[in-house]
């Protein structure tokens, strides 16, 4: 892997159906590059967590990823809403998803939680009625 | 156990056909919400859940799980199946409630990691 490989997507809103399927190619995409099975988990947690929260929370939005010989950047953005306490939107258990989004199996608020978990980096920069952009390192 | 033996054991409808037939199951992770699963299920090779849309196959697939078990009778729809066979992923549907499912299960010695 000696050049960098970049990918971008769009991320639909309201379309539930099709959620995760940024995070599903890049899964492919990290296990034919040979990358190592515990850390294309953990890319994949992390990224699939942040891509349910840009369709459920964000209106939707985009992933650009970066993937590089030690690494992957993921950058996952909105222009939803935004993140209004983000040091409240960490904690477990926190979460603002209707019962309809609990209907379909999430909103537990574990999340970002479980994002912090499985990057080796996550940095949030989000601005409220601006949107809110996640990324997300995992070192190989 | 494999996924032939497990769906005999449950009485099971096994809606794929594109999955590893020889992956031995050794444990398993039984939930509703996703979310617990994203968060607490490790090295889980088996779903059990009464939920039923495609993101419970894409919670699968993250978790590197081999099969999912449908409980209380409830069937997955086409595209779903569809979504499984592409992720070989094994689509099961039981009638036993998610109880039964998960006891029978253990008593046959298949266990749960995480938490
Ligand atoms: N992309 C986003 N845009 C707006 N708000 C968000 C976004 N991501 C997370 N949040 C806020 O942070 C809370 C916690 O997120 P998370 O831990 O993933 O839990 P959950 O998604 O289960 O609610 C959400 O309920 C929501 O209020
Ligand atoms: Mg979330």
């Amino acid at each position: 892997m000696g050049q960098m490989i970049i990918r971008d997507f769009d991320i639909p809103a309201n379309d539930f159906s099709v959620a995760g399927e940024a995070s599903s190619t890049v899964r492919k995409l990290l296990s034919q590059l040979g990358v190592a099975p515990d850390r294309i988990k953990r890319t994949a947690i992390a990224m699939y967590e942040a891509e349910i929260n840009a369709v459920i929370h964000g209106r939707g939005g985009k992933a650009h990823v970066e993937i590089s010989g030690d690494k992957i950047i993921i950058e996952i953005s909105d222009e939803g809403p935004g993140i209004e306490d983000l040091e409240l939107a960490m904690q477990e258990g926190y979460s603002t998803a209707t019962d309809s989004i609990r209907e379909m199996g999430f909103g537990a608020g574990m999340g970002l939680p479980n994002i912090k978990k499985h990057a080796d980096e996550l940095v949030i920069k989000s601005e409220k009625d601006k949107g809110t952009v996640v990324t997300i390192t995992v070192n190989f | 156990m494999k996924i032939s033996e497990i769906a005999t054991l449950l009485n099971a409808e096994l809606y794929t056909v594109n999955h590893d037939t020889m992956t031995d199951i050794k444990s398993a992770c039984s939930a509703d919400l996703m979310s617990d699963v994203m968060a607490f299920s490790k090295e889980n090779a088996l779903l059990l859940t009464g939920l039923i849309n495609p993101q419970v196959i894409r919670t699968a697939e993250m978790m590197d799980m081999k099969a999912i078990i449908f409980v209380r009778g409830k069937k997955p729809q086409e595209a779903m199946i569809e979504l499984a066979e592409e992720k070989r992923i094994a689509l099961m549907s039981t009638h036993y409630p998610l109880f039964e499912a998960s006891g029978r299960l253990y008593q046959s010695g298949i266990r749960g990691h995480g938490f």
